[in-house]
């Protein structure tokens, strides 16, 4: 039998492993068969590929896929849950790396007569959407590790550096499709790109991650899209589209959840910050965290909010064990989870899933709003803009209209922070001057020890 | 004709990529990120012609190097959404391990 054929009959088969494998992940329950479902697709699309007859030599290849796979097996295997959002940082950008390099080797084959027209410029494509990915996702990927700061870096003078690099970008999709191949202008087309990911990034916010790691999750998908094309070969066609579709649907859970346009986001750094609209009243009354034991242990419903600070001071664990406690004091204990909580889209739900927390418990906003009066304690961990009522009630507020879990409604409120000071977006939180709040200062992984061991007395 | 092919191929794919994303619940958001990263790590089948056929040294060289990062992404992606998902517990199994 023709072996193209086979090939590309194998190509329709992990088609299918891939969207069953994502179909499966619609349920915590099957999501793990998904997975593997989907592996096994892309193992059979790539065994069989090796037969093609134009595959001539196989060191290169063995090589290589040891060298990723090994380094792959490793990253995955030591990264802890609280760095995952550097992690997909850094696939993001290998992703958009393999499809920069893809893009430009198939303009380097031997005979050059074959590429037209329209391939040189779909691999001009993939080239600049790979090297937006790849320079992107690094920067994310310093931010996030904390190896660059991660407030927002701007520089005068940067707008119009944008608009430059647009217009050259454009520029040479004419030059490259009208004027002789030479590989020189897609040499320059990676140094725009390179340039223009970093651009992009660094002018992003702490708080604002979770929409940039999900937008380049898509670019990364759309590369491997435009690579497939300039190669002409469908299962990257159809497996880049799938991700660049899941990509974008995050994207636009996060901007909705944070009440801004994508472009907002982009550009925020550039924006001044906004005065505050109405001066914020009452005190704040801080509580020790023995005393707040008191009050827990007297608690029938507690609900608890994390945030990124839960994550940095690695409190999941305590968090769990206190609510093990408060279980069998009787109280009942439910999770309310923001989408934009830590630094990327479902990052406090697997913090909380490697501790143990049944996934049952963990609810929506829109789930759990709705029942807030009738929880006699919030604990709030290390959140800080995803509860604040300001979003609410204060009009000249910059998160004004952002939706936000209503903590404040619960009949007490507790706060484990290490500060009254504001949050990423460097808004005063109102919640903290509320009759039912009380501050309990300090490391909150240290407050919830100092919790549980009062439980054990 | 090749070019509507190609087009057809693109927007089924689009259009069914939204309907199955849609249904992934909010709690499975990472593991989908790093799923998804191991699924873009497809390139590494178009990496595999470059990296094995016979063309420039140049060729082979961006071909390997192709190989080595989709394979990154395609094994680490897989086995750290593995990971994770082997974490997610309901009420029911991890009243079990206790």
């Amino acid at each position: 039998m023709d072996t193209v054929l086979i090939v590309n009959f194998s190509y329709v088969i992990a088609a299918i492993f891939f969207i069953v494998g994502l179909k499966l992940l619609s349920h915590p329950a099957t999501a793990k068969r998904g997975n593997l479902v989907s592996a096994v697709g892309m193992f059979i699309a790539v065994v069989v590929t090796l037969i093609r007859q134009d595959i001539l030599s196989y060191e290169w290849i063995a090589a290589g896929i040891v060298l990723g796979g090994a380094i792959g097996a490793w990253l995955a295997k030591r990264v802890e849950m609280t760095e995952m959002p550097e992690l997909v940082s850094l696939f993001n950008g290998f992703g958009g790396l393999a499809s920069l390099l893809l893009g430009l080797s198939s303009l380097t084959i031997s005979d050059a007569s074959d590429l037209h027209v329209a391939l040189l410029v779909i691999a001009y494509f993939s080239i600049l959407i790979g090297g937006i990915t790849f320079s992107g996702s690094i920067v994310a990927w310093g931010k996030l590790g904390g190896t660059m700061p991660s407030r927002a870096l701007i520089f005068p003078g940067m707008r119009w550096l944008y608009a430059l690099i647009i217009l050259g970008a454009l520029a040479l999709v004419v030059v490259v499709a009208t004027q002789p191949f030479d590989m020189k202008w897609f040499y320059i087309a990676i140094g725009l790109a390179l340039v223009f990911g970093i651009l992009a990034t660094i002018p992003i916010g702490g708080a604002d991650m979770p929409v940039v790691i999900s937008l380049l999750n898509s670019y990364s998908g759309i590369a491997a899209t435009a690579a497939g094309i300039a190669i002409q070969n469908n299962i990257l066609i159809v497996a880049g589209l799938l991700v660049g579709a899941s990509g974008i649907i995050l994207t636009q859970i996060m901007c909705k959840a944070m009440n801004r346009s994508l472009m907002n986001i982009l550009l925020s750094g550039f924006s001044k910050p906004i005065e505050q609209g109405a001066k914020i009243e009452g005190e704040i009354k801080a509580l020790s965290a023995e005393d707040a034991f008191y009050v827990l242990e007297a608690a029938q419903s507690v609900v608890v909010i994390p945030g990124y600070g839960m994550a940095v001071a690695q409190a999941q664990h305590a968090v769990k064990e206190l609510q093990s406690l408060l279980e069998a004091n009787g109280a009942e204990v439910a999770y309310a989870i923001h989408p934009v909580a830590g630094r990327m889209p479902g990052h406090m739900n697997v913090l909380l899933a490697e501790a143990d927390v049944p996934y049952e418990q963990l609810y929506e906003m829109d789930a759990i709003n709705p029942r807030m009066d009738s929880f006699d304690v919030a604990i709030i961990i290390g959140a800080n803009d995803v509860v604040n009522p300001a979003a609410k009630e204060m009009k000249g507020s910059p998160i004004y209209g952002m939706p936000i879990i209503e903590a404040h409604r619960a009949r007490n409120v507790f706060v484990l922070k290490r500060s009254a000071s504001a949050g990423f977006a460097g808004v005063d939180n109102p919640l903290f001057f509320k009759d039912n709040t009380r501050m309990v200062f300090g490391d909150a992984k240290d407050t919830l020890n100092t919790v549980i061991r009062e439980f054990g007395d | 004709m090749e070019f509507i092919y190609l087009a057809f191929i693109l927007v089924l794919a689009a259009f069914l990529g939204f309907e199955l994303i849609n249904k992934v619940p909010a709690t499975l958001h990472t593991p989908l990120m790093s799923g998804a990263n191991a699924i873009s790590g497809v390139t590494l089948i178009g990496a595999l012609v470059s990296a094995g056929s016979d063309n420039t040294e140049l060729t082979t060289w961006l071909g390997f190097a192709a190989v080595v990062f989709a394979s990154i992404n395609v094994v680490g992606g897989y086995l750290v959404t593995d990971r994770m998902l082997s974490m997610f517990k309901s009420k029911q199994n991890s009243s079990d391990t206790k």
